[in-house]
């Protein structure tokens, strides 16, 4: 296996809950991810799968443990180090969360206009690399209220691509858009995988979802890992429920596809 | 029946041009001074990337102080201030004083609400990328608020229109003071109904003009 580019160890994080008590939110978790993986994260609602992405870009502060992503420990960054090695850590959202007054053209320059390291025709042309990516060059001029939520999701994805990152973590990316805008959007995030070998970190409640992209799950539960396994690897025993499910899901998809090359035989 | 009103005539050109300048100097106040103040209530609140529970509290409690104050009130006490300021406690400049000081918790407050209305993901969204707080004030908040911020500036210009008429108490002068000193003490109906008639105007407009500009700015 290659190199590790997200290497989480011992880490934990807590929520002060209103009544005084506290939520224990991810509970020494050590995990790690290998260079150009797409990995899943899986749990019910409430299990920290969601605390636990955001502990990789530092959206949350882990109260203890180390978080090095790209060969850097971002928990030893001041601000402005962590600010700048953001740029190495794309990130999308289950709301998109575009700007709306801005057009796709301004949205996708965000990042890099942010960062001031290129120069206004760079951006210019980095920004339509990343449209082309995902496909939406022809909806450079148009707001995000003009676009369907699969196209908004996909200017979400070329915003995060755009500084280039090694790493594009997604939070549930596909639960709000119908099966359809969900295949498309899955179909992008497999192809710029594949393509510029991006490493995927994917939470999602989705089986399928999982099931189709991912070569490597982890089963979060009570705020750590009671499983993790390469999605084809079918020697090993799945310990958890939603692991067996997850393989049920894996191998239905994988006789479909079996059939369907048997007819064309 | 007009007598009244053409002999106040050049009066009235005066006051128009007395509002207008209170107008202008209490709104400019509000956006330089409270605009900033409401973006800092913003961002020290509860759950935002300043959270700083003393000063917010400490803000709150200001502004809170400040709008309790009958405008009436605020323009009397404010008189030694205003003074000292100014050099004067009368006329239209002196008076845009107490306005300034009523506006400025004011407009913050408006600020406040509309950023509140900015998405909180996409907030985080901005700080994901690697945005400072200062680049989420002016790229993130101001953008995404901005229609919110010109109806909360409307607004504003329209209270202030008719606090100014209460200005003519320390001898601000305006359109309010008009009416009030000759429709009013000198029972000239007719100049009432011109001043109100000016005024409704002016509201129409004011109103008019900032929905028409919200919408336009409002890509959402």
């Amino acid at each position: 296996m290659s190199q590790p580019v997200i290497r989480l160890s011992a880490v934990s994080k807590s929520f002060p809950v209103h009544d005084g008590s506290t939520f224990h939110a991810v509970k020494n978790v050590s995990l790690e991810i290998a260079q150009g993986d797409i990995f899943g994260l899986i749990g019910k609602s409430g299990a920290g799968k969601s605390s636990l992405l955001r502990l990789i870009n530092l959206l949350e502060q882990p109260d203890s443990g180390s978080i090095i992503v790209a060969g850097q420990e971002l928990t030893q960054l001041n601000k402005k180090a962590l600010r700048s090695a953001r740029q190495q850590i794309g990130m999308i959202f289950q709301q998109f969360n575009l700007l709306q007054n801005a057009n796709v053209f301004d949205n996708v320059a965000f990042p890099l206009k942010i960062h001031g390291t290129l120069t206004k025709q760079e951006i210019a042309v980095r920004v339509k690399q990343c449209l082309a990516i995902v496909g939406l060059e022809s909806k450079t001029f148009s707001y995000p209220a003009q676009l369907s939520g699969g196209q908004k999701q996909r200017v979400a994805i070329a915003r995060a691509l755009a500084s280039r990152p090694q790493v594009l973590l997604c939070d549930e990316p596909t639960s709000a858009l119908d099966a359809e805008t969900t295949r498309e959007v899955l179909d992008t995030l497999r192809d710029i995988n594949q393509r510029l070998g991006v490493t995927i970190v994917i939470v999602s409640h989705e089986l399928s979802v999982l099931s189709s992209l991912c070569k490597h799950v982890a089963v979060i539960a009570d705020g750590e890992i009671a499983e993790s396994f390469a999605i084809a690897d079918t020697n090993q025993l799945r310990v958890t429920a939603l692991g067996r499910e997850l393989s049920c899901h894996w191998h239905e998809e994988h006789s479909n596809t079996h059939h369907k090359d048997a007819a064309h035989v | 029946m007009f007598d009244n009103i053409i002999a106040i005539l050049p009066e009235l050109g005066i006051a128009i041009g007395q509002t207008l300048t209170m107008m202008a100097i209490g709104l400019s106040t509000a956006i330089v001074l409270g605009g900033p103040l409401g973006i800092l209530l913003f961002l020290v609140d509860e759950g935002q990337s300043l959270q700083h529970r003393p000063i917010s509290i400490a803000l709150s409690w200001l502004v809170n102080t400040i709008r309790s104050f009958p405008f009436i009130i605020l323009l009397v006490a404010l008189v030694p201030f205003t003074r000292w300021l100014i050099g004067t406690s009368i006329g239209p400049v002196a008076a845009s004083v107490p306005l300034s000081i009523a506006a400025i918790p004011y407009f913050a407050r408006l600020v406040e609400k509309s950023c509140k209305e900015v998405p909180r993901g996409v907030i985080e969204a901005a700080h994901a990328m690697g945005a400072s707080e200062w680049q989420i004030v002016w790229r993130v908040l101001l953008v995404e608020a901005r229609a919110g911020l010109v109806l909360a500036l409307t607004v504003l210009a329209i209270s202030f229109l008719s606090y100014s008429a209460i200005a003519g108490v320390v001898g601000g002068g305006g359109i309010g003071d008009l009416a009030i000193r000759y429709g009013y003490y000198r029972f000239q109906t007719d100049v009432m109904v011109v001043t109100v008639t000016i005024l409704v105007t002016l509201v129409q407009v004011i109103q008019y003009s900032g929905n028409h500009l919200a919408h336009k700015l409002d890509k959402r």
